[in-house]
């Protein structure tokens, strides 16, 4: 029944991807100089590839939004990227990093693509540092690592609070060099708006340009999208406010499938919302992790101040409840315990939804080591605390303070509030071994396809992953497809394909201007995330998903009837470029309460409220749903489902335990 | 819930497109939460204006987080506001009284043009990088991470360099509209790091004569980008990338 094809190259786990590439058809560099690639985005994923690319001979054009490359969302990444170097000497390997990824992501992802995630991990860092990417390192000069959920070895490499940014100005510098070079045409302040399907092969894109409002024809060999995570569809979310779907849709609505979009990663520690005015949420570091004990009061409603609560008052349910983990354990987890905690009326501040994270234990403890250092072996809890600090503020600085200004409060004397908020999606275009859609010739890399994380992402890994993608993976596997097309000529933009493209952009465009309602954008966008966070967030269950489902296509309905949209098409319009995102999301939002419906079990992210423990803790349901849901658009409202089965050959599926 | 109650004039910019001129307009905002990011506090302004039919303020913003470098107002008289190393996004209206006027206007300088109201093009920095600021190194080259240590100060000292976000504010609030700051905060990163010697003179002649060809003015050493930068990039870094420069002018052609 499937029309899904994998790609998994046969053999021996370990041995796939190494034989893959020395077994993948080669372009010669005369042909690679007459094939054109475009790359949409321009993130770690799509900087990565489009830099690469060039790098190799191809001809590339890369697609941003901002006024920049450097502005992708990849920058906001705060803890870190994993990779299997085992430079601690703890026991790290690439088969444990694959191990962590499949289990941590709940048995929901792919064995063979997991694993060569894994494989490549190490050479991401080689090249970061090549690229001179200054992480953190110890006295000795050796690149230093730290902890992260869902492992029990340190594998993660970091820059302060801000690893996302350092990796992403090393791409960006990759990519720029190539734009100096003349390899890549870069256009930046340009929205994709279309894919261009050709005989049932993607050759080209309509592109907005954002300050004129022209709409432009490109053509290319290949498209590649690394347009990221559509994780705004719940309105408040830690993404970037003009984070979209819209690329990743309109593949979908052209052919390509949309797999699992109901699996959303929940982050555990996130600044708590403070009012209605709230644009976006601000994540804290899991890093913070590392050195901050989660806990609640022992009593309900207690409204006593953090610091008057002695200790044997205080539920540190985490350490209670996953005594192995403790405060480490993984994403999804930590995130519903939270919420468990809260709804149960143990939650702290003014809303009751937080609960605290408190730094003042390891403070403690790293002043008594500094004291030692420095010859005190008997220090008093003042100089402790006083050293302690210091030590805190070296690690995670930048992120205390980002703390300070957004709430007011100094979190080296209190304990920081946080509440769990929508961080990530696991789901997006679906993609085989090669990262190619169901449209041949169409790729998909980074948070925007759906391969590596199963139903919950590990942290700091989506960096690994986006910088996995762009830099190692795709630009062999798109080798494959491109061999083949040497013959191709560039196709003319007048090609009808182009023209009834481009048609169907514009009357988009006019209606949406046409309409002249009585609401914004943004408040339809406020409705849809309302829903979304409520019925298809943290717990799901039957009775909201229904509700959401004809909640949103009454939204939707009501969008397109009501919506008022100033100025005009020709111009720079930052609302017209709002109500194309809003309308997908909308659209989007129903098929995940659609997704979430169908998966008759809880896994990862995706927690049914039918399906628990008699603990709480997420059912799987492998009998039934150890398959990727992959969907096929028929329509509006209407979507199929295609099935891929999850093979697991190398890992003994399990019950995740974290206790 | 926070509840708001702050009442405010804000004098804004309003520019249609980089050709037409532009002009300080008055708005009247009232129950503004103190708790409001100024970003948030345009968008109740925005709100406002798209219903009762008129044209929002068009404002550059991303991440919201202070990392992305987007936002870019500048704000009675300082890039990104009367506070010490943030960005407009992670400022609050705690910052300011009920009552007050605040004029917001785009950054100024030749090198970056107005596109529309409070919007600038800021593409002079992506030229700039594209000449020189970068380890010419392709994928798949590298040696194992670990084969080279690094000083741990001297590692440090380069993050701080890198920690610049690109947003532009040492050029608005420079009188000069000098672009120094920004230019040596990478000439800087990759000086102090071994992966960056190779290349250590032809980079900084490249991005120096890219830099004057955008337009950018002189460095006159008053220091006004060290204050205002939201990432607290060091002027250290100029006097840095003055003594690579010096030297590179001392150095035979095959080292450069």
């Amino acid at each position: 029944m499937s029309k899904l094809n994998s790609n998994i190259p046969a053999g021996e786990l370990t041995q796939k991807w190494t034989k893959y590439k020395s077994s993948v058809p080669l372009v010669n560099p005369a042909n690679k100089r007459s094939l054109e690639v475009i790359v949409v985005g321009s993130g770690l994923a799509g900087a990565s590839a489009a830099a690469t690319l060039a790098e190799m001979g191809y001809k590339v054009k890369c697609f941003c939004f901002q006024d920049s490359p450097r502005r992708a969302h990849s920058i906001a990444a705060q803890g870190g990227i994993n990779a299997a170097k085992n430079y601690q000497n703890d026991g790290d390997s690439t088969y444990r990093l694959f191990y962590d990824t499949i289990k941590g992501g709940d048995y929901r992802a792919r064995e063979a693509n997991v694993h060569r995630l894994a494989e490549v991990s190490a050479n991401i860092i080689d090249q970061c540092v090549a690229q001179g990417v200054p992480l953190a390192r110890e006295y000795g000069g050796l690149l230093d690592n730290r902890s992260f959920g869902g492992t029990q070895v340190q594998r993660t490499f970091y820059a302060a609070g801000q690893t996302g940014q350092q990796l992403l100005l090393g791409a960006y510098s990759a990519l720029e060099r190539q734009v100096g070079m003349g390899k890549v045409q870069m256009y930046t302040r340009h929205e994709m708006l279309d894919v261009v399907v050709i005989d049932g092969k993607a050759r080209g894109i309509i592109a907005r340009n954002l300050i004129t409002g022209e709409l432009e024809r490109h053509f290319g060999h290949a498209v590649v999208l690394g347009t990221g995570g559509y994780g705004n569809v719940f309105y408040l979310s830690t993404n970037a406010m003009g984070s979209n779907v819209t690329a990743a849709w309109k593949v979908h609505k052209k052919g390509a499938f949309f797999a699992n979009p109901c699996y959303t990663q929940i982050h555990p520690t996130c600044i708590p919302v403070s009012g209605d005015h709230q644009s976006k949420l601000t994540l804290m570091s899991e890093s913070l992790r590392n050195d901050g004990r989660i806990w609640v009061p022992k009593k309900k409603d207690d409204t006593r101040k953090a610091s008057d609560i002695p200790e044997d008052e205080r539920d540190y349910y985490l350490e209670r409840r996953y005594p192995a983990f403790g405060n480490l354990v993984p994403r999804d987890v930590a995130s519903r315990a939270a919420k468990e905690r809260c709804d149960a009326g143990y939650g702290v501040g003014s809303s009751k939804l937080a609960v605290y994270l408190d730094f003042k234990a390891n403070t403690e403890r790293y002043g008594r080591i500094e004291a030692s250092k420095a010859g005190n072996h008997n220090p008093d809890k003042e100089t402790c605390m006083r050293l302690g600090t210091a030590v805190i503020k070296e690690k995670y600085g930048n992120l205390f303070d980002m703390y300070a200004q957004i709430t007011g409060e100094n979190p080296y004397e209190t304990p920081m509030r946080i509440y769990p908020a929508v961080h990530y999606t696991m789901g997006g275009v679906w993609v085989d071994y090669d990262l190619m859609t169901t449209i041949p010739g169409l790729y998909c890399t980074g948070e925007a396809n759906f391969s590596d994380h199963g139903a919950n992402r590990l942290g700091a890994s989506a960096l690994m992953q986006g910088l996995a993608d762009g830099y190692f993976v795709l630009p062999y596997t798109i080798g494959s497809y491109l061999s083949k097309e040497l013959a191709t000529k560039p196709i003319p933009l007048d090609h009808p394909a182009f023209v009834e493209a481009e048609n169907e952009v514009r009357a988009t465009i006019d209606k949406f201007l046409s309409i002249n309602g009585s609401k914004s954008v943004d408040h339809f966008h406020k409705r849809l995330g309302h829903i979304m966070w409520e019925k298809c967030g943290m717990a799901r269950n039957r009775e909201g998903l229904t509700q959401a489902i004809q909640e949103i296509q009454d939204l939707r309905r009501e969008f397109w009837a009501d919506v008022k949209v100033p100025g005009s098409a020709d111009e720079f319009n930052p609302e017209l470029e709002k109500a194309h995102r809003v309308a997908d999301f909308i659209e989007l939002g129903e098929l995940m309460c659609k997704d979430a419906l169908n998966r008759e079990e809880s896994c990862g992210g995706h927690f049914r409220e039918e399906h628990q423990t008699e603990e709480g803790e997420a059912k799987r349901d492998d009998e039934n749903y150890a398959y990727v849901s992959a969907w096929e658009y028929k329509g509006v409202s209407e979507f199929e489902l295609h099935k891929e089965e999850l093979v697991y050959e190398n890992i003994k599926v399990a019950q995740r335990n974290y206790k | 819930m926070s509840t708001g109650n702050m009442n405010l004039t804000l004098q804004i910019w309003r520019q249609k497109n980089s050709k037409s001129a532009g002009k300080l307009v008055d708005y009247k905002l009232s129950e503004i939460s103190p708790d409001m990011s100024f970003l948030e506090m345009f968008d109740v302004l925005n709100e406002q204006l798209i219903t009762k039919g008129e044209e929002p303020v068009v404002f550059d913003h991303d991440c919201r987080e202070g990392i992305c470098g987007m936002c870019s107002m500048f704000i009675n008289g300082q890039p990104h506001g009367p506070k010490d190393l943030v960005t407009t996004c992670q400022l609050h209206m705690r910052s300011f009284k009920d009552g007050d006027t605040i004029v917001v206007e785009p950054w100024r300088a030749k090198a970056f043009p107005v596109i529309k109201d409070l919007a600038v093009d800021r593409s002079a920095f992506d030229r700039i990088i594209a000449s020189g600021g970068f380890v010419s190194v392709n994928t798949g080259n590298a040696q194992d991470a670990n084969n080279l240590p690094i000083p741990k100060a001297k590692a440090d000292a380069a993050f701080e360099a890198a920690a610049c976000i690109g947003c532009g504010a040492c050029v608005a609030t420079c009188k000069n509209a000098s672009a120094m700051l920004f230019v040596s905060a990478k000439v800087s990163q990759l000086a102090l790091l071994p992966q960056g010697q190779p290349e250590r003179y032809r980079r900084v002649q490249s991005m120096v004569a890219q830099m004057d060809e955008e337009g950018f003015g002189n460095c006159t050493n008053t220091g006004a980008c060290e204050a205002e930068c939201p990432k607290g990039i060091s002027l250290e870094n100029i006097a840095r990338m003055n003594r690579d420069y010096l030297s590179a002018k001392f150095i035979s052609e095959e080292e450069v």
